[in-house]
């Protein structure tokens, strides 16, 4: 295949010393816009593409890469370090990534998350250039009916995650699914749950809700009992991974790329679903179950590589079809015109040099990702050094400038008030917190795909297996209720080794409630 | 361009991108005599209404027109009623806000009691056709094959736009199908949430019809993977690609219709303002840097100021609200 050949020539155009330094520029400059609460990677270029103007087309399409990925690794580093995610394809990162960060394991995270973002990014740039022109024309038939029985098939993955109390699990589903109705029905044009206001008339941003449930809750939650209980301090732990550290993460990487790539690859898969997949998939296949919930660095690799592999699957409708499916890449699509590339069907042949040099540029930005951002982590995991009240002082700062810089609107600082008081509740009544997030954030995916379908059937459910994909999906749904239930049967002295599928818990009720012993304190009472 | 230039360039990008973020994060207090002006934009940034509303604000920061700067801000939420809503309450004589055909149809479906002609308009900036597209593949080759089709079958031909009820393209084949003699509510409409997923149920066939601008689609439609039937304006648009396509009206259907977008003022600024503020966007039309904004964002040279454009106002929020009410919604 020549692809090899012409990605060399775009990697020779590319890198130069000076070509370098703007990369290098582009990689902090998106770092330090994405790590703002509320700034995901489509703000972080929005916000920094005027800075790019005037650059060459070579020179700026690196920094741009360079923004791209550095946007992207920022949303992350918050997730990790204050529970407040950039964006919501990180929001299963915080999960995770800020438990360990809690156990004096952020350098860590971090550093898995780095490396997780580069492989799954690298390995997914490199599938665009081999197989974009061949993807698109399988991606545009996956159509509504598949994409709702890969939800489905979520969905049933979900009842693992209810932990110990199937009720307070469903309460916590069904209270995220209902926040997840909000906003104008796409359908009618009528506005629901949004009590005579214009400002709940669009969707809740998942951002604000989880940043409201994960960071609000939490600070008001410590805050709350700041004067019953001595402060824990945060362990400073090892700065860099350990062997045991890498052995446990490349794998995670490379199904997060597995996963995350194909979703990208469809037009409007989205980043979300893959996260949350590969979060479950870890979830299962980890020896080490009672970790998860408690801070396991597998749920930080896998979500990572599947969010940036996503992300590099989003060039393939973009660069072949030139269909933007994300909000970042209809901002990167708005960037292309402007340095006079016309993405559809005819870019790859009519303008070859400039989309290798595209290519080629985000291979390096992501490279320099790495290079710049590894060193760093230990350094960043010493924010949470600064004293516990300090510190979440500082969180609800920087999470309401995030939820006001977002959209610039005040009310969504109520929002986030409203979430945080939520958030607090939830884990006052020791409802999960994680069901609920998954509720807002896949509900309103279901709903669209599944009225989508019956709208083009005109209401005929058959409509709902007339893919082949979706049969499959079914299928396997219906193989991962069964199949727990006959191995149980067979062998009924089963030890804890079985995977929890829905009929039994395994799971030891982790969630991303961390304050158990807090609330059986506090019962006793 | 030496080395130097650009660095200097860069780094005077990079103070920018700075103080443009503290000054959207935290607010600039502004004094009252300064001509400072905002422009509010009812979506987000990328989006039609932003590409318009920002092609005028730098045409008048390049001429100097108001003698002040413009600071933009994107109020996103309930298709643009949020940003309107937020007008209708201000009486700030500095501040104009970007409207178009889809903010009517959602001050339509929000139950606003407010009408865009209860603002001050200003001036309508630009229109823009919509198209009828099918995949390559589609039987239909011309629009009558469609229209023959869709008259026999209005209930089972899937069509789709990139809007939700009340928006433009939404509001297009309604009007279309009434044209016709077909029932609107029969109408088999399936909403896509902006061009690309439109582009993606085209040509994975899973609908057969799509009403859009046309804009978004050119790359599909020089390649010959999309066909244009028919364009909905008065005249055929401009280009060697797009002048091909023929109007409805040229095919035989009584029907035109554009989608458009204008300015407004806050209720209740005085005369003198509002014909100030005219004179202003009067200015900015006139300017080659609007006139090359026009060209190539193929929108069309539609301008109307005034009182002029009240009266387009009151007709359009009329025929939006009856093809609403026809629909049951």
């Amino acid at each position: 295949m020549d692809s090899l050949g012409l990605l060399a020539d775009g990697l020779g155009a590319a890198l130069t010393p000076e070509n370098l330094m703007y990369a290098a520029i582009g990689v902090l400059l998106g770092t330090f816009v994405g790590v703002l609460p509320g700034i995901g990677p489509a703000m972080a270029v929005a916000l920094l593409l005027p800075v790019t103007f005037g650059l060459e087309p070579t020179q700026a399409f690196i920094m741009f890469a360079g923004i791209y990925y550095g946007g992207m690794y920022g949303g992350s580093t918050t997730s990790i370090l204050l529970n407040t995610p950039g964006e919501s394809s990180s929001v299963m990162t915080a999960i995770e990534g800020n438990k360990m960060a809690k156990k004096g394991r952020a350098a860590q995270a971090l550093a898995t998350a780095a490396i997780g973002s580069f492989i799954a990014g690298t390995i997914g740039t490199l599938l665009v250039v081999f197989f974009a022109p061949i993807l698109a024309d399988v991606a545009v038939t996956i159509g509504a009916p598949s994409f709702f029985a890969i939800i489905v098939f979520a969905m049933v993955l979900v009842t693992s995650l209810l932990g110990d109390s199937r009720l307070r699990g469903f309460i916590s589903l069904f209270l995220g699914l209902t926040f997840g109705l909000v906003g104008m029905d796409l359908n009618t044009g009528q506005p629901r749950l949004a009590f005579g206001r214009p400002e709940l008339g669009n969707p809740l941003d998942i951002v604000i809700v989880a940043v409201g449930i994960f960071a609000l809750g939490e600070a008001l939650w410590v805050a709350a009992h700041l004067r019953r209980k001595p402060l824990e301090i945060i362990p400073v732990g090892q700065p860099w991974m350990g062997k045991d550290d890498w052995g446990r993460s490349w794998k995670p990487w490379l199904r997060g790329t597995a996963i995350g790539f194909p979703f990208g690859a469809i037009p409007a898969g989205g980043a979300e679903t893959p996260t949350f997949l590969s979060y479950i998939l870890e979830r299962k296949l980890a020896k080490k179950t009672d970790e998860f919930g408690q801070g396991a660095i597998e749920g930080v690799a896998g979500p990572e590589a599947a969010n940036n592999a996503s992300a590099a699957g989003t060039f393939v409708p973009l660069l072949a079809m030139g269909i933007p499916v994300t909000a970042t890449s209809a901002v990167m699509l708005a960037a292309l015109t402007s340095y006079g590339i016309q993405p559809g069907p005819q870019l790859m042949t009519d303008q070859s040099d400039l989309v290798w040099t595209l290519l080629a540029s985000l291979l390096i930005g992501n490279a320099l990702l790495l290079v710049l951002n590894l060193p760093l982590a230990p350094l960043w995991a010493k924010l949470l050094a600064i004293p516990r009240p300090y510190l979440y002082s500082g969180i609800l700062f920087f999470a309401s400038l995030g939820a006001y810089a977002a959209s610039q609107r005040a009310f969504d600082i109520f929002l986030l008030l409203v979430f945080g008081l939520v958030g607090f509740m939830m884990r006052r009544f020791a409802l999960p917190v994680l069901p609920l997030i998954i509720g807002v954030i896949l509900g309103p995916l279901m709903e669209t795909r599944f009225r989508e379908a019956l709208a083009i059937s005109g209401g005929d459910l058959d409509a709902l297996w007339s893919e082949n994909l979706a049969i499959v999906l079914y299928v396997l749904a219906v193989l991962v209720i069964v199949v727990p239930m006959l191995m149980k049967r067979l062998r009924p002295s089963s030890g804890d080794d079985v995977p929890g599928g829905p009929g039994g818990t395994s799971d030891d009720g982790s969630d991303a409630v961390e304050t158990t012993d807090d609330e059986k304190e506090l019962v006793q009472r | 361009m030496s080395s130097r230039s650009t660095t200097t360039r860069c780094v005077a990008g990079l103070v920018l991108a700075m103080v443009g973020m503290f000054a959207t994060g935290c607010g600039v207090t502004r004094g009252e005599p300064s001509k400072d002006m905002t422009m509010l934009i009812p979506n987000a940034p990328g989006g039609g209404y932003d590409q318009t509303g920002r092609a005028a604000v730098a045409a008048m920061e390049a001429q100097d027109i108001t003698g002040g700067t413009f600071e933009v801000h994107n109020i996103i939420g309930a298709g643009g009623t949020v940003a309107f809503s937020q007008l209708m309450r201000s009486d700030d004589e500095h501040t104009i806000l970007t409207v178009g055909l889809g903010v009517v149809g959602s001050s339509y479906s929000f139950g606003l009691d407010e009408k865009l002609q209860d603002a001050t308009p200003l001036a309508q900036l630009i229109e823009d056709q919509e198209g009828v597209l099918v995949p390559a593949s589609s039987p239909y080759k011309t629009i009558d094959d469609f229209l023959e089709d869709w008259k026999k079958n209005p209930d089972t031909i899937a069509v789709g736009g990139g809007s939700s009820p009340g928006g433009p393209d939404h509001l297009f084949p309604m009007q279309l199908a009434k044209a016709v003699g077909i029932e609107p509510r029969e109408v088999r409409y399936v909403a896509y949430d902006g061009g690309g997923p439109l582009t993606s149920a085209l040509l994975g066939k899973k609908i057969k019809v799509g009403f859009s601008g046309l804009g978004e689609f050119e790359g599909q439609i020089k390649e010959g993977e999309l066909r244009v039937l028919a364009v909905s304006g008065e005249k055929r648009l401009e280009g060697d690609l797009f002048s091909k396509f023929p109007t409805l009206k040229e095919s035989g259907v009584d029907l035109v219709f554009t989608n458009w977008r204008g300015v407004l003022a806050p209720p209740g600024i005085s005369e003198k303002r509002r014909d100030e503020l005219i004179a202003y966007l009067e200015e900015m039309h006139a300017s080659p840097e609007w006139q090359e904004s026009l060209k190539n964002n193929k929108w069309i040279d539609e301008f109307k100021t005034g009182d002029e454009f009240e009266a387009f106002l009151e007709e359009q929020s009329t025929r939006v609200d009856d093809t609403m009410k026809e629909l049951g919604l």
